[in-house]
């Protein structure tokens, strides 16, 4: 296995005394799209976190081509993320510059490029993602689903190795997407770029990745590709992917007996 | 780059507004150097022994109306004595030539000014012209070590020793 | 308490060592510390000429009627340039300052810090602190000082009005008290207390938006916090200050 860009390791986590990763193994592989599904509050943000370096974890190791995460400086960690690109939630697109500022941000940062030649990589990055035309609007005048490309085409601006998405699906139309869904393989297919995607909708994982992982209750639960996981005979898995209401993720968030409650046997606190 | 240029020029216009009130709070307020704009009149010379703490800008005035202002005080080292440049607005053409002039203090704590008592003359001061007959200041720390010099000659040693040591 | 206290004091402490590590590489590019001295003073100019001219105005009405019982109004320069320049010009412009430029530089970073906007750039590998902090903390060093020099000339106006235009205080009298009565250390220590409010107050505005609760209620929380704050420093800063000077 030693095409694994990114390899986790017995990942310990909490916040304060709750603890939210309790032994997690994780590997996503070059070139691949590796999934990361669970249900909403298992911490799939987190992991993205952790994998960044922007938190530490309580124990275990986080490798990312192949440097343990964990032991690197500042210096470190920032020359790691010129080699990874993420896309956030919401997009997180810096609101006072226009889209095409946005995507050159990174590269204004990072290299002196002369103007022209700046100026024809990011319009090749955001004619990738379909907004060419969108150069000069402000990211307030984008809808979600445009806001999102537009963060992708600025993700990718530098030639990351490594991509993560962190709920690319979320709060999008059908049609945006369908158009997200494809992007994601269409680049980690034309550029060899090694994606991890953190997301809750099974169907649409089920289209573009290569591998799954279930988190549920700190720990990975299962793994495997997609039809692997959909033939899992576990209840968890078997929940998870058919949406069901109820089962080993409860419905209920724990609490005492409904009867006794109701019947105010004891003043609640 | 339009909003940049104009950004670019409000804080401009800023930063020399603000450096122009540093500036002005710096140089103009201690010390003297303060025009109110050009002074319209002619220059009368006074000449004083003391002019206390008189400065310049300080008013001139005739029976308590302002009639112009001191406009230099400088020293002359021929005879010992200070030299005061009054400006007197040109309205007030008719003061004669053998008027006196006064350092005197506003209320007992304000600064000082000088007041011009009218002469008899029938030839009035003109450009340039001198005021002969000067009163100095009154230093009031004089006034107080002679006062008590006075008291402690007849006789109120007793009642005032250590006034007397400070007393020169 | 006394802990809790101590070490948040500590943590902005070293938030501000942080921020000023970044302010040479900040300078290297004065654009965005062009931009940001713009938001804080240009914008504020106007509320703090309008404040100048009306304390102004009211020192001058208070400080004639005060001298005129001793027979000392010509000394309203003095009462009214020492107060401006020592006091109240530093004082009432940080005040200011923390309500207008102060509340928008939290809420600017606290919505950056909500919407991923800073996480965003670390993930870029480009140091928010850098590119986002240090420039909006200088731009609010830099205004400052400008700020309160504005305020006390408009402030000065504003007396002179008053005292010399209506309440007939000879102008010679006024200023030429004034110069003779005003030191150059006057001017230094009003110059020094706006460098010191600048610091404190533009610290505060970003500390609390850089380390605001990333959520709507957590951002507003923060601007409530920065004028809080503020103040109350800006308030013993100037306490301790002033004994200072009057120490020497």
């Amino acid at each position: 296995m030693s095409d694994a860009v990114v390899r986790v390791r017995d990942l310990h986590y909490g916040f304060g005394s709750r603890a939210i990763f309790a032994g997690v193994d994780l590997e996503a592989h070059r070139g691949r799209v590796t999934a990361v599904m669970g249900p909403s509050g298992t911490g799939k943000t987190t992991l993205l976190r952790l994998i960044t370096g922007q938190v530490a974890p309580a124990s275990g190791s986080v490798e990312v081509f192949g440097q343990e995460v964990t032991r690197l400086d500042t210096a470190g960690i920032y020359a790691l993320r010129k080699r990874m690109g993420m896309l956030f939630q919401n997009g997180a697109l810096l609101t006072d510059l226009s889209v095409f500022e946005n995507v050159a941000f990174p590269v204004r940062e990072h290299a002196r490029l002369p103007e022209p030649v700046l100026r024809q990589l990011v319009l090749t990055k955001l004619h990738a993602v379909g907004l060419r035309g969108a150069a000069d609007l402000m990211p307030p005048e984008l809808s979600g689903g445009m806001a999102r490309r537009v963060a992708l085409a600025r993700a990718i601006v530098m030639d990351p190795e490594l991509l993560i998405y962190d709920e690319p699906f979320v709060g999008l139309d059908p049609v945006s997407m369908g158009v997200v869904v494809r992007l994601i393989r269409a680049l980690n297919d034309a550029l060899g770029i090694t994606s991890i995607v953190v997301s809750h909708d099974v169907r649409e994982l089920a289209s573009i990745a290569h591998h799954s992982y279930l988190l549920s209750g700190g720990k990975v639960v299962a793994h495997g590709t997609p039809a692997e996981l959909d033939a899992s005979p576990l209840p968890v898995v078997r929940q998870f992917m058919s949406g069901e209401a109820d089962g080993p993720v409860p419905f209920h968030y724990p609490a005492p007996d409904y009867h006794a409650d109701l019947l105010g046997g004891r003043p609640r606190t | 780059m339009k909003p940049q240029r104009s950004l670019e020029i409000g804080t401009g216009l800023f930063v020399l507004l603000g450096f122009a009130a540093l500036v002005f709070l710096t140089t103009q307020l201690p010390g003297s150097g303060m025009r109110v704009g050009a002074e319209q009149g002619y220059r009368v010379l006074a000449k004083f022994d003391n002019v206390g703490d008189l400065k310049p800008g300080a008013p001139v005035s005739m029976s308590g109306v302002r009639v112009g202002r001191v406009e230099a005080i400088r020293f002359d080292p021929t005879d010992y004595r200070a030299e005061v440049t009054l400006r007197i607005e040109r309205q007030y053409d008719r003061i004669p030539d053998d008027s006196d002039a006064s350092i005197q203090t506003q209320g007992l704590l304000g600064g000082k000014y000088v007041g011009i008592g009218a002469g008899g003359s029938e030839t009035f001061l003109a450009d340039g012209g001198r005021i002969d007959f000067t009163q100095s200041a009154i230093v009031l720390e004089s006034l107080v070590n002679k006062f008590f010099a006075n008291f402690a000659d007849k006789g109120g040693a007793k009642a005032a020793p250590e006034q007397e040591e400070k007393t020169p | 308490m006394i802990a809790e206290t101590l070490s948040r004091v500590g943590r902005v402490g070293l938030f501000l060592v942080r921020v000023l590590r970044q302010a040479p590489a900040a300078l290297a590019r004065p654009r965005a510390v062009v931009h940001q001295v713009y938001n804080a003073g240009a914008r504020s100019l106007v509320i703090i000429m309008l404040s100048g001219l009306f304390v102004g105005m009211v020192l001058g009405l208070q400080g004639f009627d005060l001298l005129q019982r001793f027979g000392s109004e010509d000394a309203l320069g003095i009462a009214a340039a020492l107060g401006l320049l020592k006091e109240l010009g530093p004082v009432v412009t940080a005040l200011l300052f923390a309500g207008r430029a102060g509340t928008s530089l939290t809420s600017e970073i606290g919505l950056m810090r909500a919407t991923d906007q800073l996480t965003a750039m670390e993930i870029m590998a480009v140091d928010p602190l850098r590119k986002v902090v240090a420039p909006r903390f200088l731009g609010g060093v830099i205004a400052m000082p400008l700020l309160v020099a504005v305020f006390n000339v408009v402030g000065l106006f504003g007396a002179q009005l008053i005292g010399v235009q209506v309440m007939g205080v000879d102008p010679g009298a006024f200023w030429s008290q004034m110069q003779g009565a005003v030191e150059l250390d006057d001017v230094n220590e009003g110059i020094v207390k706006s460098l010191c409010f600048g610091v404190a107050c533009s610290l505060v505005a970003v500390y609390e938006g850089y380390h605001a609760a990333p959520t709507a209620e957590g951002v507003g929380l923060a601007t409530t916090r920065t004028v809080v704050i503020s103040s109350v420093l800006t308030l013993l800063i100037d306490y301790i200050l002033t004994a200072a000077f009057l120490g020497r």
